[in-house]
């Protein structure tokens, strides 16, 4: 019986992540376009374009080969995966121990991999200039990551997410390195989301986009598959950040209905502020140049590298 | 007894060497050199799969009268020799099924069917060995074989500067390797392995760093590296396949061997050393790799990333096995020799499928390459396949050994020792930058040969490669993902290696509920690379499948879009140079001294804007210039020696033995 019920709200989460992420993604149009004075359009208009971008026919390059078809399916399928390891509302559901943090890295790695692949597919000029500038934000966005979850594996003992989030409920105190993990993990949700100072998401001015410049020549049900990807790799990584800094509330395993309604509602409670202080952050600042990018990650691993430094010297920092 | 079969596999070897050198000019001669190589190689892989699978199987030895007269020659096969026996043959039997396929595009089959058997003659004969003397003999023979392999097409001149390179820098090693066995056979002087595991030599440290000397530079650890890819991709592809695939493998099992067994127990800092040299080459490989444009070079660079973490494994090993922790010291030993297996794997994969991209298209160089994809698909495929692998991503195999690493590094704030606890951090955002770098190294070395339009006619025109030896990829693409698949497996077969090694071995994996991999506790960490390749195949499908159902699968063919200007010069792409160029601008800066220079033409005038990347090898610069120069002033120096005369000859060779006999009566 109890497997039952953690099977169901496995699959609860799997498509909960995907249900969430255009509501997310128009959530975060509707506050950018308020704090901008502007209208905007209704919350909702995310799930309508992707529906109207599905029923479209897909205009495809002549050159184009099985790759750049494949590859918006592999993408959206390997974020999918990633997402739905993440607890949101509940930790320790089945499914969890497939996958460490390194692992959920990896698997946006694998993701990355295919969509700088297919920006170079048709053999034209935008998208490999999006293929070479994601590789180098890439290349130092990971390894960024990878200290960060060296930081809150040393402190929690473990790389497990669900064990992550149980060990950080329960009185591990301000911490030095925590508070420089969190700092970086900001900066690299930032870049790795195409948010403005890195990237813009809703430029097609050609010199300064990066993630549009790879999907420039998608239409259709792969555009349509590639934003939804994007829209589940945003909330996975407010997920993240709320399931390693702010778990309270996450539904430990074998607990109550209320319990799970309470986790929902703060899960949800979450994911919007998390959003909105993302697009406060994104108007008040400005767009960067590609070579400032590198010194803004660098920092980002820098902060994670002294954070595992200094459990290094002492668990107690 | 597998020992004899694989030493019947080594005889199959040198025969086969002895009857290709018969055989000259015959038609049948390279099938019948890589067909019996393939069967030797078979037989070989069978004895040490059974060996390895065979539960506590207990080592085999077996002594010939062949070496020196009074001792002959040991030869061994133990838990460690048969895994790397394991790891030789398989790249050595797909080396072999390639080339039955691709071996009509060899121009010099001459200069290459006699030696490519007595190579992996030579590789195994490495591993059996159980002597100083055999071991250095089969070392050597392997140097010689392979140097004259790389000097195949001769008439090159950037080859042969790679063979006098190469045979310089093998020389140097194998004389390290001397020295090292010298100093562990102690005044005692006995040149069989079994006596040197119970003699503690007093001089360990030395022989630690003759050993990294040694293997080192066979292996490619940077600074030692210098030669390799200058050597490698000089080679005939399927060679350069086992030059880096396999090669540098047994230059890390001859380190493994004496470092790990025969030099007694580990002090601390020989871990600091190894780790620090490990991490600067991951990432001067992989930025190196990044900065190529010749589809081989950038592979063999690569090859000294992937050394640079199998030895980061190894120097973990040390480190925590010098403290005594057997524990993590079993894991990190494991995430090293896991390594030495998928990069065997996905290096003579990749290797290979550079060698069918070169039969198809003559071309190397990736600037006039691209658009494979559509002529050589299944060629694409399992090279894809090699690039996901190699930039470790999940659910591949590449993934597994660097999720163990970092595992293993996650251990380490146990160790006691200060240095290590500064360094091993730093050495772990180094191997993180360094999997991503290699990333997108492969983004490009995939995007730029295979995607994309035809940089030249000879890429437009290629053709797909002949069945065997696509089949030697496949085998090899399907094997990348069954070891990302099925880890558990592999760490239960790597099991009785690290316990002969280290004393301790990792949980028992195969015993796991849905073949999770746990390297210590399931709180603290798992990995289950079935249940992600099934679940993003599933996923995707069933997307696929409900989309086209439900939504649309109407497909149009049109021009490319390119925000409405598409250029039809296949020019106007992305070339590999400027791909790299961001990372370049951003890491190669400091490392390389990159420097961009361009020159423009003033208006109106008719010559091109030319743009010129230098890059200097700074290494180069300053170890191997200087010592050159140094050595060319010595022996410039010393000319004058031979031109003496017949006294002043007597009088040297008088002062020379009495300046030995003085030292002799003061040692004593």
């Amino acid at each position: 019986m109890d497997l039952i019920v953690a099977l169901i709200l496995a699959a609860l989460q799997i498509f909960a992540v995907l249900a969430l992420a255009p509501l997310l993604v128009g959530f975060t149009r509707k506050v950018k376009a308020r704090t901008l004075r502007r209208t905007g359009p209704p919350i909702v208009q995310p799930y309508r374009d992707l529906l109207k971008l599905l029923r479209k026919e897909a205009i495809v390059a002549e050159n184009a080969s099985w790759l750049f078809r494949a590859a918006p399916y592999m993408i959206f399928a390997a974020t999918w995966v990633a997402a739905a390891l993440v607890p949101t509302f509940a930790a320790g559901l089945p499914f969890g121990g497939m996958a460490d943090m390194i692992a959920i890295i990896a698997l946006l790695g694998s993701a990355r991999f295919f969509l700088a692949l297919a920006g170079m597919d048709i053999g034209t000029s935008f998208g490999g200039i999006g293929s070479s500038r994601e590789m180098l934000f890439a290349s130092l966005a990971e390894p960024a990551m990878i200290m960060i979850v060296f930081t809150v594996a040393l402190i929690a003992g473990s790389t497990q997410l669900s064990s992550v989030a149980s060990v950080m409920q329960g009185d591990v105190g301000l911490r030095v390195s925590l508070g420089l993990a969190a700092a970086a993990l900001v900066i690299v949700a930032i870049a790795e989301n195409a948010r403005i100072p890195v990237d813009n998401p809703a430029t097609h001015l050609e010199l300064t986009m990066v993630h549009e410049a790879m999907v420039l020549e998608y239409s259709g049900r792969h555009l349509a598959m590639l934003e939804l990807a994007a829209g589940v790799k945003l909330l996975l990584y407010l997920s993240l950040i709320a399931c390693i800094f702010v778990p309270w509330g996450l539904a430990p395993p074998g607990s109550g209905p209320a319990a799970y309604a309470l986790g929902a509602v703060l899960y949800l409670g979450k994911l919007l502020s998390g959003a909105f202080l993302l697009v406060l952050f994104e108007t008040s600042i400005a767009k960067m140049r590609v070579f400032r990018v590198p010194q803004f990650l660098g920092a980002a691993l820098m902060l994670g590298l002294l954070g595992t430094l200094l459990l290094f010297v002492s668990r107690s920092f | 007894m597998q020992v004899a079969i694989a030493l019947w596999g080594v005889a199959v070897l040198l025969g086969t060497g002895v009857a290709a050198t018969l055989l000259q000019g015959s038609r049948l001669a390279t099938g019948l050199t890589y067909g019996a190589s393939l069967f030797a190689c078979l037989a070989m892989l069978g004895a040490s799969c059974q060996y390895l699978l065979a539960a506590a199987a207990s080592t085999q030895g077996m002594q010939l009268p062949l070496g020196l007269p009074w001792t002959g020659t040991h030869f061994r096969l133990d838990a460690l020799a048969a895994f790397f026996l394991l790891v030789v043959n398989l790249g050595g039997a797909s080396t072999s099924l390639f080339a039955l396929g691709h071996g009509r595009h060899e121009t010099a089959p001459g200069r290459v069917l006699p030696f490519y058997p007595l190579f992996l003659a030579g590789m195994n004969l490495v591993v059996l060995a159980d002597d100083a003397f055999g071991f250095l003999l089969a070392w050597e023979f392997m140097s010689v074989t392979s140097w004259a392999l790389v000097l195949a097409h001769h008439r090159d001149p950037s080859n042969r500067r790679a063979g006098y390179i190469y045979i310089l820098m093998a020389s140097f090693g194998t004389l390290a390797l001397l020295l090292a066995f010298g100093l562990l056979a102690g005044a005692a002087g006995s040149y069989t392995f079994a006596d040197m595991r119970g003699a503690n030599s007093p001089l360990s440290a030395l022989v630690l760093i003759l050993a990294l000397l040694g293997a080192g530079s066979k292996a490619g650890l940077v600074p030692l590296h210098v030669w390799l890819p200058l050597a490698h991709p000089a080679a005939p592809s399927h060679v350069s396949a086992l030059m880096s695939g396999v090669m540098t493998k047994v230059a890390v099992y001859g380190f493994i061997r004496i470092a790990f067994e025969l030099n007694g127990p580990p002090t601390w800092w020989w871990s600091v050393l190894l780790i620090v040299l490990a991490a600067i080459t991951c990432v001067l490989g992989v930025l190196s790799a990044l900065m190529q444009h010749d589809l081989k070079r950038l592979l063999a660079y690569h090859t000294v990333e992937n050394i640079g973490i199998i030895f980061l494994g190894l120097g973990l090993c040390l480190a925590f096995s010098s403290h005594g922790l057997p524990g993590p010291a079993a894991l990190a030993l494991t995430a090293a020799l896991f390594h030495v297996f998928n990069h065997c794997l996905f290096k003579t994969l990749l290797f290979l499928g550079s060698g069918a991209v070169l039969g198809a298209t003559g071309e190397r160089d990736m600037e006039h390459l691209g658009g494979l994809i559509h002529r050589m698909p299944l060629t694409a495929f399992t090279f894809l396949t090699g690039c996901m692998a190699i930039s470790a991503l999940p659910p591949l195999n590449g993934f597994v050994s660097e999720w163990l690493t970092f595992q293993a590094i996650l251990l380490s704030p146990a160790l006691p020792s200060w240095a290590l606890k500064l360094i091993i951090p730093a050495a772990g955002a180094l191997l993180a930058l360094s999997a991503a770098l290699a990333a997108a190294c492969f983004v490009k070395a995939f995007g730029v040969t295979f995607l994309g339009r035809p940089r030249s006619d000879a890429a437009e025109r290629a053709k797909e490669a002949e069945p065997l030896t696509l089949a030697a990829m496949f085998v090899l693409a399907l094997l990348c993902l069954l070891a990302g698949v099925l880890p558990g497996l592999c760490i239960d077969v790597l099991a009785p290696v690290v316990e002969s090694l280290t004393g301790a071995r990792m949980p028992q994996q195969s015993t796991l509920a849905y073949l999770s991999i746990v390297p210590v506790a399931a709180s603290r960490s798992s990995y289950n690379g079935l249940m992600i390749f099934l679940s993003i195949a599933i996923a995707a499908l069933v997307t696929i499948e409900v989309i086209h159902r439900f939504a649309s699968r109407a497909i149009r063919r049109g021009p490319a879009w390119d925000c409405g200007f598409p250029l039809t010069s296949p020019g106007s792409q992305y070339t590999a140079d400027s791909f790299a160029q961001p990372i370049r601008r951003v890491f190669g800066s400091v490392i390389f001294q990159a420097r961009e220079h361009v020159e423009m033409p003033l208006p109106g005038e008719q010559r091109p804007a030319r743009l010129t990347v230098i890059l200097r090898d700074l290494l180069w610069e300053v170890i191997y210039a200087p010592l050159a120069g140094g050595i060319a002033l010595i022996a410039d120096r010393l000319n004058r020696l031979q031109f003496l005369t017949i006294r002043q000859y007597l009088s040297l060779v008088f002062i020379a033995l009495i300046g030995l006999l003085l030292v002799v009566s003061i040692w004593t």
